[in-house]
């Protein structure tokens, strides 16, 4: 097991360096530059700025050298745009929150889903059945850039119970009054919960419709194999049947599916920040690519690579624990 | 005993309403005697985050529009924009050659951390604007106010005190320019000329506009900035005028769509939001009180690529007169567009301060005869139903950009059988496309740096940086260098127009109107005559309700 984990941590490293060659190439090949505006620079005002960031030198020397700094000081780099943040302010600046609603998204989707696929299964063919179907594929077919301005008009213009954006002032410490009762506290930092509310809705519900979908048909198959057969002859009850034998492979699929899909919630949707002008990551990643402010945009990349690679390996290691049969 | 209570509560129920009329005259009226909504709080919309406060650096919109607000530069513009009252500066002298400014400073202006404000922060920071170890964006500003050895600077050849600007003493700044330049003072009001404490930027570095380390000279400081979701400046008690500043508190909030914006604006979150395109006529109607709409300081064209290896039928006059007449204007700017644009039949736009509009031509034409005409230059020039003229449009990705440009491809196939195909292009690949010649016809906008024709006009010079068509007319050229020191070179711009107007290089479509959903007790005291909008919080004030 141990010598698995350190394998694929090994095969990780190549897989980033390849990432950052890719992007890299992939972004000084795009037209224009993190400086080019409509009224174009005087060449010296250009040059002056090129030989600040380094941007006169050699492709390769640049890239050689910006490796260099994230191995060696996990600096990213300054940012071109934002003068007076680098990188690694930019990304401690917009992940926290979009860790946020992502880790609470992921939360709900869970839950919800799981529930759902598993009641729907059980009742297999029932009113419930069809109900818990038909509401996940309509809330796979709605897309989360539709649903966020209703979610707005609904609960910002007409009911008024919620604001329609923004963070409430980002994670900081005593961003909110600890003593109100919508300010939750953890990790040194605090945010208002009714800022998160339309944001995690938008975002967990085509999530939450696909582990609904997948557990059901995950738990129709395993309802019906021989194991349980067995449990159900021996004469134990139902519920004991469902958690002590059923559940466990009945989520091995969910697990899968939730390596990625947990990365792609804690690394943000562009929609759900756009939306609601969260100041998350994913508004820093678009934004960095319209502007090519580069050093953002390789930011933001390695991050989320890291990111999916790590979460991959854990889910494989959590198959592992659940199922006896996969061994590494 | 009864009378007795009866005298005490008249007598204080008396002095409640005299203390109440005192207190009212005192903090609760504006500049022009209104009454004042009780809280002063300013919330408006941005479309995206601003690139830096740093007066040195900053280049876009919203970043000046903060910058304005936490520094003052020498002038401030007045609330029409077109004269300039006192800021750190009350008044300058020129010298007979017009290339020596001496500018005396106000005695009371203050940093944010109570140092006074001194000639020195303002040769610091135009120093350091020029300065290659900066390296601005907006060192070409600089270049552009003519200081004396300033493109030495920029280049490094020279030390950074070799720059034309000394303070002979703490109240006198002395600025030596290469040219007089009759609109010299009006560029003072820009950011880039504004001082920077350097105390403070030696300390932090970088990092010095960050809220806690930031130190201004403005109305407000910068009290709270997070990248892409807000920033916030409150009163500046600091500042030499604090006591007339009514506003307390501004936040800027970043919301990159325009419809959330709107929406979050009906919900009350903000106070000012730009109307969506397309969507003036129905909200002017359904909130006639919070719909306003002005003229800016922006004009909107298209502009043929006129490069040698441009393409051959642009090179015809007769082709580019055809295509400008034979866009109806008003369809576009009533139909498409629908929020009080003007027209537009020259360059610059008519709101431009002292410029007088030239009598053109296509101006007074109806639109049939401009449809004839164009149909007869077509044909002169050899295009036909047999050999339609076929050329690409290309403009930045935008719903806006696209309805404009779809409605000009219809007017061209119906009056003249034109075969124009659109391209959109992302917003940077755009712009590489039309700077390397790479188009045929292309999108093209410009908002004046400054309130005069030449802001606009300058960009048809052989030698500018924008002229991407490269069109070049030597009487343009030498009338452009007469007007940078003409007494009245307004004369000079109307005469350029009218060459425009023959020449046609470019097709101007329309000027650009501010469309906005404004909190109605805001409206009264928003500059809507500044066509520049640059706008100051400190000169805004609510009003209460039903005033």
């Amino acid at each position: 097991m141990y010598v698995y984990i350190l394998r694929r941590l090994a095969v990780a490293i190549p897989t980033i360096l390849l990432l950052v060659i890719f992007s890299f190439a992939l972004m000084y090949s795009a037209p224009g530059g993190p400086f080019n505006s409509e009224r174009p620079l005087p060449a010296q005002v250009m040059a002056n700025i090129e030989a600040k960031y380094g941007l006169d030198r050699p492709v390769m020397v640049q890239m050689a050298d910006y490796v260099w700094g994230v191995v060696t000081r996990f600096d990213f780099g300054p940012s071109f745009q934002y003068t007076d943040r680098t990188v690694n302010d930019v990304i401690a600046q917009g992940f926290p929150v979009t860790l946020t609603y992502g880790f609470w998204s992921a939360v709900v989707a869970v839950i919800v889903g799981v529930s759902l696929g598993i009641a729907a299964a059980l009742r297999h063919n029932s009113w419930l059945d069809y109900l818990a179907v038909g509401v996940t594929i309509g809330a796979q077919a709605l897309p989360n850039f539709v649903m966020a301005p209703i979610l707005v008009l609904l609960f910002t213009l007409w009911l008024g119970w919620l604001p329609g954006g923004g963070w409430a002032g980002g994670i900081v410490v005593n961003a909110c009054d600890p003593r109100d009762s919508l300010c939750w506290s953890a990790f040194g930092g605090a945010i208002r919960l009714d800022y998160v509310i339309m944001p995690v809705i938008a975002l967990s519900t085509s999530y939450m419709a696909s582990i609904a979908r997948i557990t059901r048909s995950s738990m129709l198959e395993v309802m019906n194999s021989n194991f349980i057969r067995t449990a159900r002859a021996k004469g134990l009850p139902m519920r004991r049947v469902i958690w002590r034998h059923a559940l466990k492979p009945t989520l091995l699929p969910v697990i899968s599916y939730l390596g990625p899909a947990f990365v792609g919630m804690i690394t943000g949707s562009v929609v759900v920040d756009i939306a609601f002008s969260t100041g998350g990551i994913g508004q820093f990643f678009v934004n960095s690519a319209f502007n090519r402010d580069y050093s953002v945009i390789m930011g933001i990349t390695i991050l989320v690579g890291m990111l999916t690679i790590g979460f991959n390996l854990l889910v494989d290691i959590l198959y592992a624990w659940i199922d006896p049969k996969i061994r590494y | 005993m009864k009378m007795t209570t009866l005298l005490k509560a008249s007598t204080a129920a008396l002095l409640v309403t005299a203390g109440g009329a005192a207190l009212a005259q005192d903090a609760m009226t504006g500049p022009n005697g209104e009454a004042l909504a009780e809280e002063q709080v300013f919330v408006y919309r941005v479309l995206d985050e601003h690139s830096s406060v740093d007066p040195g650096i900053v280049e876009d919109v919203s970043g000046s529009e903060i910058v304005r607000d936490l520094f003052e530069g020498l002038y401030n513009d007045s609330k029409t924009g077109e004269t300039l009252e006192p800021g750190v500066a009350l008044s300058h002298t020129v010298s007979d050659d017009g290339l020596v400014y001496t500018f005396t400073l106000r005695e009371d202006a203050m940093w944010s951390d109570g140092t006074p404000v001194t000639a020195g922060d303002f040769v610091f920071a135009w120093r350091r604007a020029a300065s290659p170890e900066l390296a601005s964006p907006y060192a070409w500003y600089m270049e552009l106010m003519a200081l004396e050895n300033v493109a030495e600077v920029i280049a490094g050849d020279m030390p950074l005190d070799a720059l034309g600007v000394t303070a002979v003493d703490d109240r006198t700044l002395e600025v030596r320019l290469t040219e007089p330049l009759p609109y010299f003072p009006q560029m003072l009001t820009h950011a880039t000329t504004f001082p920077v404490p350097q105390a403070v930027v030696e300390e932090h570095g970088d990092a010095w506009t960050r809220p806690g380390n930031i130190v201004s000279n403005g109305a407000y400081i910068l009290e709270e900035h997070i990248p892409q979701e807000r920033s916030v400046r409150v009163k500046n008690d600091m500042y030499w005028d604090a006591e007339n500043t009514i506003v307390e508190r501004v936040t800027a909030l970043v919301i990159n769509d325009e419809n959330q914006a709107l929406t979050r604006f009906l919900a009350g979150e903000l106070d000012r939001t730009e109307v969506p395109a397309g969507q003036f006529p129905r909200l002017s109607e359904e909130y006639p009180e919070q719909t306003i709409s002005f003229p800016r300081l922006c004009n909107y064209y298209y502009t043929f690529n006129l490069r040698e290896d441009g393409p051959e039928a642009f090179k015809d006059v007769r082709v580019r007169q055809a295509l400008a007449l034979a866009v109806d204007r008003q369809v576009i700017t009533e139909n498409v567009l629908a929020g009080g644009q003007p027209e537009a039949y020259t360059f610059t736009p008519a709101a431009t301060a002292n410029f007088e509009v030239p009598e053109v031509e296509m101006a007074s034409m109806t639109q049939e005869e401009r449809n004839a005409r164009a149909q007869e230059l077509m044909a002169e020039a050899g295009y036909g139903p047999d050999n339609p003229l076929q050329f690409e449009m290309v403009y930045n990705t935008s719903d806006a950009h696209r309805s404009i440009a779809v409605a000009m491809s219809q007017m061209w196939a119906q009056t003249l059988g034109v075969e124009a195909t659109l391209a959109n292009q992302e917003w940077q690949t755009f712009l590489d496309a039309r700077n390397s010649g790479d188009f045929e016809l292309a999108r093209g906008a410009w908002c004046g740096d400054y309130n005069e024709a030449s802001t606009f006009l300058d960009l048809l010079d052989t030698g500018s940086g924008y002229n991407d068509a490269k069109y070049s007319n030597p009487e343009v050229d030498d009338l452009l260098q007469q007007a940078k020191t003409a007494e009245d070179p307004n004369p000079l711009y109307t005469r350029i127009e009218e060459i425009i107007a023959e020449d046609m290089p470019v097709i101007p479509i329309y000027f650009y109107a501010g469309n906005y959903m404004m909190d109605d007790q805001l409206i009264p005291s928003w500059p809507v005559e500044n066509v520049q909008q640059n706008w100051y919080s400190k000169d805004l004030y609510f009003v209460a309700e039903g005033e």
